[in-house]
């Protein structure tokens, strides 16, 4: 039986604000501006607290890295029902360069100290898009892995999960301890309600910082440049489909 | 000539109402403004929003001049698109000027055609001012803007542990929903729009900016002054242009429970209402479904529904208050004949015990491919409910009619899913001879002739009724001194009078005096206008569509 799970919770720009550029082209916008707990992330909390619920899980533990803002993302992951929680401290540089190698070099420590047996991870965060953490924290452990499931079942030692793939649905059965990927209509995460989160206040926060895990966080990428999409053009009104089709000749379409 | 005629009515010169209706009717300038005037208030309207920020497109225009409703487009002459409530304020300032009319609109929802611009004019979209300012996590409150809806302001929410509950059935704009005074399926316990605004800033039709409850401020409760933010609650965009609405918050409900039971009649559906709410029990929701539409969502999603009165309960606290709360709710629904009674915990669950409730309007619409569908709204005191349901049954089936009933039960409130095919004129005319009716009927069993959706453009002359004379003349009188050009969303509300639809009906008037109601077979067939004459004190009502 799975005793504990762990939850990568990533805290990024809230989905529902317009994200802007800086004018300096190295990057968005981030001051001031509303952030929250990745959609893919609270889907993952939910069915780790599920599995909790039903009793098939003991504990759960949300996990998050980045500067001292990243504990508000934890606490809703413990508001939601996780027992307790795990603030790697990376700010700066090396939180602007953080990704998914590091992200999965510090998980697949800590999955080894804290001796989890199952790490959920949503599929992607909706910053980057990179959908690479979950895939390298199950490569670098050696663990098995089910990305983007729609469906987990917990059966013994065995991990049943339905994978959204691009042909349909596929089901794999997974040895434990393993990694799973969230995607979204595995469940629909619960609000987190004032009393839970005053419960959540007094639930632990422990601080490590990535050197004490034996991770080094520099990253290999270097941003050259960051630039909004172009601006859609107006298109061309024409008054007869010969106006159009000579149009199209002048374009090199046809 | 008219003047010499209304001597004869009575003494209506010194009737304050016939006065200023006077004044503005007889001095007022021709509002359907096209030419010069709409020209110069365009070129100034782009110099204070810029050139994207105004359309004279036709497709445009057409788009603001309808609702959700069966109430056909009336478009503006322009529509503008301010982003602070200092270019509201601007816009308005140069509509002042002009005189030309201001109509606000926010998600275009309204289901009683309160966006119509039935004397042209500007349509002002406040959708592009979308910020929710100011939130207060320990005193439950928070500030929207008009372009924000409830969905988006609850999904911003979601961490805080607070959510804004009144839920009626579209997305709609907050703000919108202030001005139509809207209410949702939980107001049996959270109340509606009037019981959970606390401050608005309102700007006026000559452009000046006011707090209802001064800049800024949102004590819980206060004694200071006339509550005009109340005043403004419900005002349907007649009295101002809402730009900002400071809301009460409550909290996310910890645990709910869903239930649902059938009962024998509709009598004792309402009976278990009545007790639940005299046990005591702070029921949630507690929605009520009629047989026919329960046959229709049978039919609509082929599952096993008992075709019966139905209830949809729901309930919300802390696990254990819930345990008791659905105890107490079965044995009074036993107690009252009820059967079936089931209920559940978990979300998928509970979403599988609503399914009809969820699925109603389409089940009703599944009734008849190829039609419409219009909603019915009344609300009587909830004693009364059974009788006005009972006789609005009987009424649908003696005119043919196809009108399953959903309620809100614990209001007294509910709306018959009117299906029609919108083709047929004589269809059109006996249901909406069938609102009428049901309007009468609710008014006269102590209710009101509309609970959630508003006055609008069609329930003019039942408000007239509704409220009586008194009352008419002291709504008209706050409205005259707070837009004496009647610029705000003119036609909405209230019935104004014109003096030259008067003088047509010169012929046929002195035998209707002593009659209580004028129906629309009155009028002359051309006219299409509402109409109210003031006769003494007395209110002769007119009924028309517009």
């Amino acid at each position: 039986m799975a005793a504990r799970v762990l939850v990568g919770v990533k805290r990024v720009i809230d989905y529902a604000v317009k994200v802007r550029v800086k004018p300096d082209n190295t990057g968005v916008v981030t001051d001031g501006v509303k952030h929250s707990m990745n959609p893919f992330c609270e889907i993952a909390v939910e069915e780790a607290v599920k599995l909790k619920e039903k009793q098939l899980v003991k504990e759960v533990v949300a996990v998050s890295c980045g500067p001292q803002q990243v504990q508000e993302t934890i606490r809703t992951a413990l508001a939601m029902g996780a027992d307790r929680g795990i603030h790697v401290e990376v700010s700066g540089k090396d939180y602007d360069a953080l990704g998914p190698l590091q992200v999965s070099k510090i998980m697949a420590a800590l999955a080894k100290k804290e001796e989890a047996n199952l790490i959920i991870l949503g599929k992607q965060a909706i910053d980057d898009d990179c959908n690479q953490t979950g895939q390298m924290t199950a490569a670098l452990l050696d663990w098995p892995q089910g990305t983007f499931a729609s469906e987990v079942v917990l059966e013994g030692d065995k991990l049943k999960v339905v994978r959204e793939v691009d042909g349909g649905l596929e089901t794999v059965k997974l040895d434990m301890p393993a990694v799973v990927t969230a995607d979204l209509r595995l469940n629909t995460p619960r609000y987190a309600t004032l009393p839970n989160i005053m419960k959540a206040k007094k639930k632990k926060i422990s601080v490590v910082k990535p050197g004490d895990l034996g991770v080094d966080v520099a990253s290999r990428l270097e941003v050259l440049r960051v630039e909004e999409p172009p601006q859609r053009k107006a298109g061309v009104k024409v008054e007869t489909v010969e106006d159009l089709v000579s149009k199209l000749k002048e374009g090199g379409r046809i | 000539m008219v003047l010499a005629y209304l001597r004869r009515i009575g003494s209506l010169h010194t009737n304050p109402v016939y006065r200023f209706a006077h004044e503005y009717s007889v001095g007022r300038r021709n509002y359907s403004a096209r030419g010069s005037t709409l020209e110069q208030a365009v070129a100034a309207f782009r110099s204070v929003v810029g050139e994207d920020g105004v359309s004279l497109g036709t497709a445009v225009r057409d788009q603001h001049g309808r609702d959700e409703s069966m109430h056909r487009c009336c478009p503006p002459d322009v529509v503008v698109w301010p982003c602070s409530v200092e270019e509201v304020s601007a816009l308005a300032k140069i509509c002042y000027q002009h005189q030309l009319p201001i109509i606000p609109f926010g998600t275009g929802t309204g289901l009683e055609g309160g966006v119509g611009a039935v004397k042209g004019g500007v349509c002002f979209n406040l959708g592009k001012m979308d910020c929710i300012l100011d939130l207060h996590q320990e005193d439950f409150d928070v500030t929207v803007e008009p372009g924000v809806t409830r969905k988006a302001l609850n999904a911003s929410l979601r961490d805080t542990g607070l959510w804004f509950p009144v839920d009626p059935g579209a997305d709609a704009s907050l703000c919108g929903m202030v001005a139509t005074s809207a209410s949702g399926t939980n107001a049996v316990r959270y109340g509606t729009m009037r019981e959970n605004v606390l401050n608005l800033e309102v700007v006026l039709a000559d452009g000046t900016v006011i707090h209802t409850a001064g800049r800024g401020r949102r004590p819980r409760k206060t004694s200071a002054g006339y509550n005009l933010t109340n005043l403004f609650v419900g005002s349907e965009g007649t009295l101002g242009l809402l730009t900002k609405a400071t809301l009460r918050l409550s909290g996310i409900p910890e645990a709910v429970v869903s239930a649902v039971c059938s009962f024998p009649s509709v009598q004792a559906a309402v009976d278990s209402t009545v007790q639940l709410l005299q046990a005591g029990v702070p029921i949630a929701r507690i929605e009520f479904l009629d047989d026919v539409m329960m046959d229709a969502c049978r039919c609509y999603s082929s599952l096993p529904y008992v075709v019966a009165p139905t209830l949809f309960l729901e309930f919300h606290g802390s696990k254990s208050s819930l345990e008791e709360q659905v105890t107490v709710a079965e044995d009074i629904t036993r107690g009252n004949a009820g059967s079936d009674f089931s209920w559940a915990r978990d979300a998928e669950t509970r979403e599988r015990l609503w399914k009809a409730r969820h699925d109603a309007w389409y089940a009703a619409l599944a009734l008849r491919p190829g039609c419409k569908a219009y909603s019915t709204d009344v609300c009587v005191p909830i004693s009364n409910l059974p009788q006005v349901v009972v006789e609005t049954k009987r009424d649908l089936m003696q005119n043919h009619l196809t009108g399953p009933i959903a309620g809100h039960v614990g209001d007294g409130n509910f709306h018959c899913l009117m299906v029609l095919d919108p083709n047929d004129a004589d269809e059109v005319q006996r249901v909406h001879q069938f609102t009428e009716r049901l309007a009468r009927r609710a008014l006269a069993l102590d209710g009101t002739c509309t609970g959630e959706h508003g006055i609008g453009l069609g329930k003019k002359a039942l408000l007239c009724e509704e409220v009586g004379p008194q009352t008419i003349k002291v709504m008209h009188s706050l409205k005259a001194a707070m837009d004496p050009a009647n610029l705000m969303n003119p036609g909405k509300v209230l019935l104004h009078i014109k003096i030259i639809q008067v003088y047509h009906l010169k012929s046929s008037l002195p035998s209707h005096l002593g009659k209580k109601n004028l129906n629309q077979s009155d009028m002359k067939p051309n006219k299409t206008v509402n109409v109210g004459v003031f006769s003494g004190t007395d209110l002769i009502s007119c009924v028309g569509w517009n």
